[in-house]
């Protein structure tokens, strides 16, 4: 692999930052959205 | 993780969000292609939670509570309906150009469009014009929506030849889940930027205008298109193709000439005009079908615990599509959907919340499900080259089936109660009439066959355009 080529290679990191960017948000979503519907079972 | 090659270009540099710029290097991963898509679907995904705004912006002039110059309710449903429409419209007319232009062009677009709209919008409340937020959230925002919505779906489909239900399911996924993080970030943000003369509207507006921008154009900024010929490492196309699944491609406005499209429409509208109508309701239906036995409170839980599904379904079900195939996942959602739909009034006849309560998530997540699933069972059908394109014109059944299903359930209901049926039974004749519509879908779906030899595009013309990809 070239020099560029190596620039140009997603690595681990990448792909935590850019699935951590959307999941982190959602996950907080989802958490207020279960405790929300943790009400119908009280 | 996938190798690739660099396509040999000649000429001027391409522009910044041109098709040729976003062509993958070698080395790149098609797994940063889905956070892309979700940048774009988490933030339209806003628009299941636009509701969270009516109240106050009934109470902009007179704070507590409303003035006689302030906007009615009825005023304000408009917003949500206008950009529903325009999000059908706009994925219908500017879906060609989504799909020549490249995912990058449209997503930029689609987070100028979304995010202006909410800047227009946030003016329109504050000088209280309520043209104003028609346009901005309306008509600008709708355009955001629709061309957000298709800007992923093709490019997913060329990076996920394997695997491609759940590559779109993913970004689907996200539409259901934008709502989960808009409602209590709204509500947040209007209770910091609320005064006594003030509810925070307009600055709500402005800061989720700005922050849904920048979070677009992350997604813009990192999308990749696969280079001409690529293929995941190890994915071999089936030597003997499948009967519903073609390898060629149809242009878009052929696609519309052909019965699988319109069958296609038909499956999706009745499908959705199903969920759709029990979406809006499923609070007032829970409490008023158990009398005294689910509250208001719970029964907000229940539309929680029905959103949650709503979401799941459309990973679910897309990843499932990918095993049993597209069709067969529809027949899935209309058969156990007519069950559970005739199910519903015996759990409520029973008084059996919990057997109600399982109904309705089941039927929630095959109506995401069902729109999680659609795109794949387009390229199926019509190939890859205009999948995005296509898919804009069958969003028009979502505009279509958002005014037949909560007209169906509520005028329904309000003729039983009118003819005095009591309100716990009141429900009933609307659940046998989703039933009925499942089964003209079952039958929509029964029709489809593969695409006749004559709409295909030839193969010289859909090189000229590209179909390397």
């Amino acid at each position: 692999m070239t020099q560029a080529q190596a620039q140009h290679r997603t690595t681990p990191l990448h792909l935590i930052l850019a699935w951590g960017f959307v999941g982190i948000p959602l996950a907080w979503g989802v958490i207020q959205t279960v405790l929300n519907a943790l009400k119908l079972f009280r | 993780m996938s190798s690739t090659t660099m396509p040999q270009r000649g000429g001027s540099p391409p522009g910044l969000l041109s098709r040729d710029r976003i062509m993958a290097r070698p080395g790149f991963s098609r797994w940063m292609v889905p956070p892309a898509a979700l940048c774009v679907h988490l933030c339209i995904g806003q628009a299941y939670a636009f509701s969270v705004f009516n109240l106050p912006m009934t109470r902009l002039i007179g704070i507590t509570k409303s003035a006689p110059d302030d906007w009615r309710l009825t005023d304000l449903g408009w917003i949500f309906s206008i950009a529903i429409v325009v999000l059908g419209l706009s994925a219908a007319v500017m879906g060609r150009w989504v799909e020549e232009g490249g995912p990058r062009r449209a997503m930029a677009t689609a987070a100028f469009c979304w995010g202006g709209g909410f800047l227009v919008s946030a003016l329109g409340v504050s000088i209280h014009n309520i043209w104003l937020v028609y346009f901005g959230y309306g008509v600008l925002g709708g355009c955001g929506l629709g061309i957000g919505y298709i800007s992923p779906v093709s490019t997913l489909i060329k990076w996920f030849p394997d695997r491609p239900g759940m590559a779109t399911g993913m970004a689907i996924m996200g539409f259901g889940g934008g709502a989960f993080i808009a409602s209590p970030l709204s509500v947040a943000l209007m209770r910091y930027f609320s005064t006594a003369t003030h509810v925070g509207v307009a600055e709500t507006f402005v800061v989720l205008g700005i922050i849904y921008f920048c979070f677009m154009m992350v997604g813009a900024a990192i999308v990749r298109l696969p280079p001409p010929g690529w293929a995941p490492v190890g994915y071999r196309a089936p030597a003997q193709p499948k009967r519903l699944i073609t390898t060629r491609h149809v242009f878009v406005y052929q696609a519309l000439k052909t019965p699988q499209f319109w069958l296609i429409w038909w499956v999706l509208c009745l499908n959705v005009t199903a969920g759709i109508g029990v979406l809006g309701q499923a609070s007032a239906m829970s409490q008023e079908m158990f009398p005294g036995r689910v509250s208001a409170v719970a029964a907000a839980g229940f539309v929680g615990l029905m959103s949650l599904f709503n979401m799941g379904g459309r990973f679910f079900w897309a990843s499932v599509s990918d095993f049993i195939g597209r069709k067969n996942t529809y027949f899935v959602f209309f058969t156990l959907g007519f069950v559970l739909y005739a199910l519903v009034p015996y759990a409520g006849g029973a008084g059996s919340v919990g057997l109600f309560v399982l109904c309705f998530v089941v039927i929630i997540s095959m109506y995401g499900g069902g729109f999680a699933t659609v795109p794949a069972y387009l390229k199926d059908m019509f190939g890859t080259r205009y999948v995005g394109a296509i898919h804009g014109w069958l969003l028009t059944a979502w505009s279509a089936a958002g005014i037949f299903g909560p007209a169906l359930v509520n005028y329904i209901r309000q003729y039983n109660v009118d003819h005095g049926v009591p309100k716990a039974q009141a429900y009933n004749n609307t659940m046998y009439i989703m039933a009925a519509l499942l089964v003209v879908g079952f039958l929509c779906n029964l029709f489809v066959r593969a695409v006749h030899e004559r709409h295909y595009m030839a193969e010289d013309t859909a090189d000229a355009v590209g179909v390397a990809n």
